[in-house]
């Protein structure tokens, strides 16, 4: 159907620069016990759709370790996830990692992903991997409500994502329907009401963010609530930890809210990685997602500027966020979240996308 | 000898005719490459795509938008050529130079900074300001050039008769510039409906941004929005060749230096025409920027080029552009100025449909052609310099047509005719008076290739980050101070073309002397 074969990955970058010299002086002592398979001198190709904050840390730590190279090709999880399909068995990726977990069901609805390895899921919760092993959990984020309180009380705000298209609010929020972070959201609402009531609200909510129904992304809505702009936004908690970090502590006027307990707004989304099934260095490629999930990686987790939640036992996240099981999400596991497709479909309906 | 000679030249005529056609087969490629991915696109996505709720919002925002902007720029782009042709300007060189600076600003850095400042600015609006000041420029060089080309006794005459300023200026000054802004009209509308970058900052949805977005998850989708602008871009040229038609082929080869006006302490909201454009356009940007960069707020976003990188990137891939479009526009110019024949003229006009064609749409059907046929090219270095000759090709075959036209072929005939050979002449007597028209056109394209955002997002190779990239990706985080630095980099690389590229103009026919009252 589609008539590029691959498109262009916009921004894409390979990020190898510094991970190559890394590994070049790693190279000579890396570990030599393994010599065909994922052998020192192999390199595999990352699609990354994560932050580079967090997966430029995770790489080099990788490569440090074992030698292996990662070449790495940055973009929209959509995007990546349309260039895989389109690509086939063409593909150069070896590994997909993406934000959200639901791009990777996609995949492994289409059998484009091989099973990883048992070992590497045993080490996180099964519920935050795929049940037929295609994919594993790397990390968890929240969805939370950034709000600026010189401009919306707390008490005022929304307490479940279905007020937010309540007339009271109009022009009082401001919405980012191309931020792919925002579809798990959009899917959770239609699995608790329906398509129907899916679309009503889609429509309040555009209503009420009246211009600012197209935002670009997550990292907007924060620098706007914080800014003034808007009052409110919904948004990923990591998106408040991270402008803070760029602002400082004195710059930062936005404060974090969250739904109800149980809401449907209140969704802990899974961030995972799986590996082609296409992919000529399984072995490396399975090395790779062992590290990510081993302690090694998951500690890469909690330093650094990536602020999600690592999901094995007993590695503590960045001492900034509070403890994940703090948070009263919803009982949504991954797989009722829908596949990319299903948020598309509705955003696409209601005329925001 | 002679009948050597006779050889040569018939074999070098029909070379330059041979290279134009194929320099003109690859112009009009991608309109082909458009049609093709339309039609295996099929009629149900198109249908989709384009008959739904959104489409006419988009085009409502389109029209509004490129309708205002042509408006304004077209005014404000003859209010300043009068301005520095008419009146007796204070600092007229200053202003000459900075009235052209905007066109070395790109729209999306002028779009950005505006937001920073003023956050809930109207995205119509904002948009509408933001594309007047950057595309002015494209109606004020014509125009003034036409001024300075034109016969100003005319006017004096018809003051002298009694006319007043308002009506000499409909009754005479218009006429003679009528072909120069309405040209200039035409490129500002194409430059409007092309951006993407400034209107996705000011949250303004156009074809363009919508085009981006689809392409993003469905190319079918980009291919069937790219219909719309398409159309737009050809009924554009099409109006313009029908003004151009109806006009006489009048012509004054010198001016007769007549006073201008003298400047008068009346005329001083008159200098606004100047101050605002460079105040908004250029000043403020600037300040912006640099502002930002000396915040030295902290990114966590990790660069993926230094400064230096990106820098050697973007001038590499600009300059390549700029060589490749202005050596394909050398023998179409050529054609031009002997004798005139169908071939001739059709290849001459393949050159200008390319103007049509948004550069968002020329680097999807280059993303096209090379997904489908040629899959090594994809995502190369070359390919980004041709999306960028071709994206430009129109501008520089303007800069060298218009010296092609002070370099008659007469000039050549009587080089030949005194026994040199036609090489020599070449080399010695044409390639001089081209010269000018070359440097202009290498600096036009120049400029405006790094100041390009939308194809180069398409079309740069994995792992390269030019500066217009490198910024976009910053200032998509959120991080103002990591990203100036960048954009101030661009409109550095800009500025010295831009500025050469308004003396160019300014010096044009005998344009340098002045009386002065």
């Amino acid at each position: 159907m589609n008539d590029f074969l691959s498109r262009p990955s916009r921004r894409s970058v390979l990020t190898a620069a510094g991970a190559a010299l890394v590994a070049g002086t790693a190279a000579a002592c890396g570990s030599g016990s393994s010599s065909s398979h994922g052998s020192a001198s192999e390199t595999i190709t990352l699609y990354n759709a994560q932050h580079p904050q967090t997966t430029d840390a995770m790489i080099s730590a990788f490569t440090a370790q074992t030698g292996i190279k990662v070449r790495v090709v940055n973009d929209d999880e959509d995007v990546l996830t349309a260039q895989l399909e389109q690509e086939g068995s063409n593909s150069p990726a070896d590994v997909f990692y993406t934000e959200n977990s639901n791009w990777l069901q996609q995949l492994a609805d289409r059998k484009m992903l091989a099973t990883v390895d048992a070992a590497t899921r045993a080490g996180i919760p099964k519920a935050d991997s795929a049940i037929d092993g295609s994919w594993v959990g790397i990390s968890a984020r929240i969805s939370a409500l950034i709000y600026n309180p010189a401009k919306i009380g707390a008490a005022d705000l929304p307490t479940t994502i279905a007020a937010m298209a309540d007339r009271t609010y109009k022009g009082r929020l401001e919405i980012a329907p191309s931020e792919t972070d925002f579809w798990p959201l959009v899917c959770s609402v239609a699995r608790a009401t329906g398509n129907a009531a899916t679309l009503t609200w889609l429509n309040g909510l555009k209503t009420n963010a009246g211009a600012g129904d197209n935002v670009p992304d997550n990292e907007t809505l924060s620098s706007d609530v914080n800014q003034g702009t808007t009052d409110f936004a919904v948004i990923n908690h990591y998106y408040f930890y991270r402008l803070r970090a760029e602002l400082g502590q004195n710059a930062m006027n936005a404060k974090l809210a969250y739904f109800a307990p149980g809401d449907p707004g209140f969704v802990r989304a899974i961030s995972g990685a799986a590996i082609l099934k296409s992919s000529k260095h399984q072995a490396a490629a399975q090395k790779f997602l062992a590290f990510m999930t081993a302690e090694a990686g998951q500690t890469v987790l909690a330093h650094g500027q990536s602020y999600e939640y690592p999901l094995r036992a007993g590695v503590s996240a960045n001492v900034q966020l509070p403890p994940l099981s703090s948070y009263k999400t919803n009982s949504f596991d991954p797989a009722d979240l829908g596949t990319g497709e299903t948020a598309k479909t509705l955003l696409q309906q209601s005329g925001l996308m | 000898m002679s009948g050597l000679r006779g050889l040569g030249d018939l074999a070098r005529g029909r070379l330059v005719v041979a290279v134009s056609a194929v320099v003109a087969v690859v112009m009009l490629l991608p309109l082909v490459l458009v049609v093709l991915d339309v039609h295996s696109a099929g009629w149900a996505e198109i249908h989709r795509v384009l008959f739904r709720q959104r489409s006419a919002m988009l085009l409502t925002n389109t029209t509004e938008l490129a309708a205002s902007v042509v408006v304004l720029a077209t005014m404000l782009g003859v209010a300043a050529a009068m301005l520095t042709e008419r009146m007796t300007l204070p600092w007229r060189p200053l202003w000459t130079v900075l009235l052209v600076l905007p066109i070395a600003m790109p729209d999306f850095v002028v779009g950005y900074t505006w937001h920073t400042l003023w956050p809930t600015l109207d995205p119509l609006g904002a948009s509408v300001a933001v594309m007047t000041l950057g595309s002015y420029p494209l109606v004020y060089l014509p125009v003034s050039a036409a001024l300075r080309r034109s016969d100003i006794t005319l006017e004096d005459t018809a003051r002298s008769l009694g006319a007043g300023t308002v009506r000499t200026f409909a009754r005479i000054t218009l006429p003679q510039i009528r072909i120069a802004a309405a040209g200039g009209a035409v490129l500002v509308f194409l430059t409007v409906i092309s951006e993407y970058g400034a209107f996705e900052v000011l949250r303004f949805n156009t074809f363009t941004t919508e085009i981006f977005s689809e392409f993003q998850f469905e190319p079918d989708a980009a291919g069937a929005l790219s219909i719309p602008l398409v159309l737009m871009g050809l009924s554009a040229l099409l109006l313009e060749s029908l003004l151009i038609r109806r006009q006489s082929s009048f012509r004054q080869p010198r001016r007769t230096q007549s006073r201008t006006a003298a400047w008068r302490l009346r005329q001083l909201p008159a200098l606004l025409v100047v101050l605002v454009p460079t105040g908004f356009g250029i000043a403020l940007p600037i300040a912006t920027l640099v502002y930002w960069m000396r915040q030295g707020q902290h990114a966590t976003l990790p660069a993926v080029a230094t400064l230096g990188q990106a820098t050697w990137e973007s001038v590499k891939f600009s300059a390549g552009g700029a060589v490749v479009a202005v050596l394909a526009a050398l023998p179409v110019a050529m054609l031009t100025f002997r004798r005139h024949s169908t071939t001739r003229t059709l290849i001459d006009r393949a050159g200008f449909v390319t103007q049509a064609l948004p550069g968002i749409v020329v680097a999807l059907s280059l993303v096209y052609l090379t997904t489908r046929y040629v899959f090594s090219w994809y995502q190369t270095g070359p390919l980004l310099v041709l999306g960028y000759a071709i994206i430009h090709f129109p501008l520089a075959q303007v800069c060298v047509k218009s010296a092609a036209a002070t370099a008659s072929a007469r000039l050549y005939d009587v080089g030949v005719s005194l026994g040199r050979t036609p090489l020599t002449v070449f080399v010695r007597v044409t390639l001089p008076l081209l010269a000018p028209g070359l440097a202009a056109g290498l600096c036009l394209v120049f400029l405006t290739a790094i100041t390009e955002l939308t194809a180069t997002l398409v079309l740069a190779p994995i792992g390269v980050s030019t500066l217009a990239t490198q910024f976009w990706a910053f200032q998509g985080n959120v991080a103002y101070a990591a990203a100036a630095p960048y954009a101030l980099m661009i409109v550095a690389l800009a500025v010295v073309p831009g500025a050469l590229l308004g003396l160019w103009f300014a010096r044009e026919p005998g344009g340098t002397q002045r009386v002065t009252a």
